[in-house]
């Protein structure tokens, strides 16, 4: 069931585009020739999903950190709440929300008044960045907040019983027991953003290009299921080359601590 | 008012209340209230206006189901008549809005869209027809639709040898619309609107995520046909297009929210949208290019599977209704191809240049033709435009 869709895909690679649009059999390597003619795409992809995976690790840590070792009990729970109250509604109103804060009638508006003329953030990179940070932010906070939470406070008690400074504490004990959320969280961030689209078509303007816009546009408006499944193809490719070495990255570091420990 | 005149009126205030409490009590027949009050006569001279005033009973259309599925597009509909078809049929509505006729045969070709009603282009029915992808109509389901009271210049699209596939929505203009607080040398051509783009409006243009709009607009400024399939027209097209981007606001086919915010000055226009825009922002200038453009007609046609079959006839006739039809363009600005609705518009509206261009305005204009639409250059044409 899971793998059906994907060898679909991968024989519609192989294919050519029909006369009106869809699917013709063939067997071809053309389309995997014509990968060059989305490069940018490619691009802009593979430095937004990465960048955009950061951005939101180092705005979550702090959240979470927050959330799960120095709140009151008593707010814990409404907090927590909070953070996921966006979830309810679609991520394309909130994005479609973003339009108009970014857009001329909103925070450029307001740097007007205080004097700074011509800002323009809406259809820029940087928006579709604070759309990503934004829309992932969750998705990052809660398995850094369970890792954290799970923390034996004893532990953290011991080190400063043995006149280990805060920073020691956070350095040698909190952050390596985290540190399985944060990979779970970057790896849930970055896979998702690989294939993002609807967050760079809007605050984009379509001029911040995305894999995922290339796919909605290959297969919604240019018919050309081949080459959209030429594309697909390599993503997922690309895909498990990365994850495959980051998993890889992140297990021997455990590995290397475990044996530290013993 | 004195007391003559208000005597000399076919009802006072207090006896219509009077009446009025006596019908309510069950004294004297609904018949009998409605003659004395005048409401009878009323509704009966507004009803031949307007025949979807008359009341109707649900059931005289018989058992249409709950549901309807409608493809179409944009700030294309008046939502008091969408709502009123629900209150008279119990047919309830489910609205796809597209940006483009090739999203819209993307989803029909990939099957299973579940659509009972769609509104195609003109350029683009032949090809459904060939693809097998919509249905003829059955004409005598459609008694509101009156096809000599169509201009056949608009209506012709809908007949694919010799049978009636779609009966004719709109037709409209796609030209440009500027801000003129921000742009003030008035382009007058899409060589100018490239011109201002690249040059005193850099930033704030907005074009179509729609090949046929973005690429006909390009095409005419370099002097070409709107409709060229031509790989070295066309490749000239994208050489433009490509050159431009940096200086693009958007590529998208919701462009009011930009031009509202201000932030986009100059875009891609539907005269419709122009005239919304214009209400609202009188600033906003709509512009028929001087070097080519699209002329269209907008239908409504049913998809060969179409689920609710039955509700898509009542829904298509139901919105042929000149009345209907009238109130349908007093939101959405765009003319009606019909003459009977035509007629039923203000004065305001009849002559808005907008609606209702100058004939010679309208000479350098051209349909799209069915072979834009498949064009495999095209097609990839726009997409590179995109992902460069």
């Amino acid at each position: 069931m899971l793998i059906l869709p994907l060898i679909v895909i991968l024989i519609f690679s192989f294919g050519e585009r029909a006369a009106v649009g869809g699917y013709a059999a063939s067997f071809t390597f053309e389309q995997y020739a014509n990968l060059p003619a989305r490069l940018k795409a490619f691009q802009n992809t593979m430095i937004f999903a990465p960048i955009g995976t950061l951005l939101s690790l180092f705005m979550a840590y702090p959240l979470a950190y927050y959330l799960a070792l120095r709140v009151d009990r008593r707010y814990k729970f409404i907090l927590l709440v909070l953070v996921i109250v966006p979830f309810w509604t679609s991520l394309l109103i909130r994005t479609y929300a973003w339009i108009f804060i970014l857009g001329g009638r909103g925070i450029p508006l307001m740097l007007e008044w205080i004097g700074i003329e011509g800002v323009r953030l809406v259809n820029t990179p940087g928006a579709v960045m604070i759309g990503i940070v934004y829309g992932y932010l969750p998705l990052m906070v809660f398995p850094i907040f369970v890792s954290l939470e799970k923390i034996d406070k004893n532990l953290l008690e011991a080190s400063n019983d043995l006149g280990g400074t805060p920073f020691k504490t956070f350095m040698q004990i909190t952050l390596p027991l985290s540190m399985l959320g944060v990979a779970t969280g970057c790896m849930l961030v970055f896979i998702l953003l690989m294939g993002e689209f609807l967050i760079p078509a809007f605050l984009g303007g379509g001029k911040v290009f995305f894999i995922g816009n290339a796919l909605v546009d290959l297969f919604l408006q240019s018919r050309n299921w081949p080459f959209g499944s030429a594309v697909s193809v390599t993503l997922v490719v690309i895909m498990l080359i990365t994850v495959s070495l980051y998993m890889r990255l992140t297990m021997r570091t455990k590995t290397g601590r475990d044996e530290s420990l013993m | 008012m004195s007391k003559i005149n208000k005597e000399n009126r076919p009802i006072t205030s207090e006896k219509f209340m009077n009446e009025f409490h006596r019908y309510q009590k069950g004294s004297i027949t609904r018949r009998h209230f409605l003659e004395v009050t005048g409401l009878g006569a009323a509704m009966t001279v507004l009803g031949t206006a307007m025949p979807s005033l008359l009341p109707r009973k649900a059931h005289a259309f018989g058992n249409l189901g709950n549901r309807l599925v409608f493809a179409t597009w944009p700030n294309y509909h008046n939502q008091v008549n969408l709502d009123e078809f629900t209150k008279m049929t119990g047919v309830h509505l489910q609205m796809n809005a597209f940006g483009s006729n090739e999203e819209m045969l993307a989803k029909l070709q990939a099957g299973g869209t579940g659509w009972d009603v769609f509104v195609p282009t003109n350029y683009t029915i032949t090809n459904y027809v060939n693809l097998g992808l919509i249905q003829p109509l059955d004409l005598s389901r459609l008694p509101n639709y009156d096809g000599s009271a169509n201009d056949p210049m608009f209506a012709k699209p809908a007949t694919v040898n010799g049978t009636v596939y779609c009966v004719p929505k709109n037709w409209g203009t796609t030209g440009f619309i500027v801000n003129t607080k921000k742009i003030k040398n008035s382009p007058k051509s899409w060589k100018d609107f490239f011109d201002v783009t690249m040059g005193a409006g850099s930033g704030h243009t907005i074009v179509h995520d729609y090949q046929l709009t973005t690429i006909g607009a390009a095409l005419c400024a370099l002097g070409y046909s709107f409709n060229s399939i031509d790989p070295n027209e066309l490749a000239e097209a994208e050489a433009l297009l490509i050159k431009s981007k940096p200086h693009l606001f958007a590529i998208t086919s919701d462009y009011q929210p930009g031009m509202r915010s201000g932030d986009a000055w100059l875009s891609i226009c539907w005269n419709g949208d122009a005239t919304q825009l214009k209400n609202d922002l009188p600033e906003m200038d709509y512009v028929i290019a001087t070097d080519g453009g699209e002329i269209w007609t907008d239908f409504y046609a049913i998809p060969k599977d179409a689920p609710h079959l039955d509700a898509a006839y009542a829904f298509i006739n139901y919105l042929q209704d000149p009345y209907i039809q009238a109130r349908e363009a007093s939101v959405h600005g765009y003319a009606p191809t019909d003459s009977r609705a035509i007629a039923l518009q203000p004065d305001s509206l009849g002559s808005d240049p907008i609606l209702h261009p100058a004939a010679e305005l309208l000479n350098g204009l051209e349909f799209g033709a069915a072979q834009t639409m498949t064009d495999p250059v095209r097609a990839e044409v726009i997409a590179r435009f995109k992902s460069a």
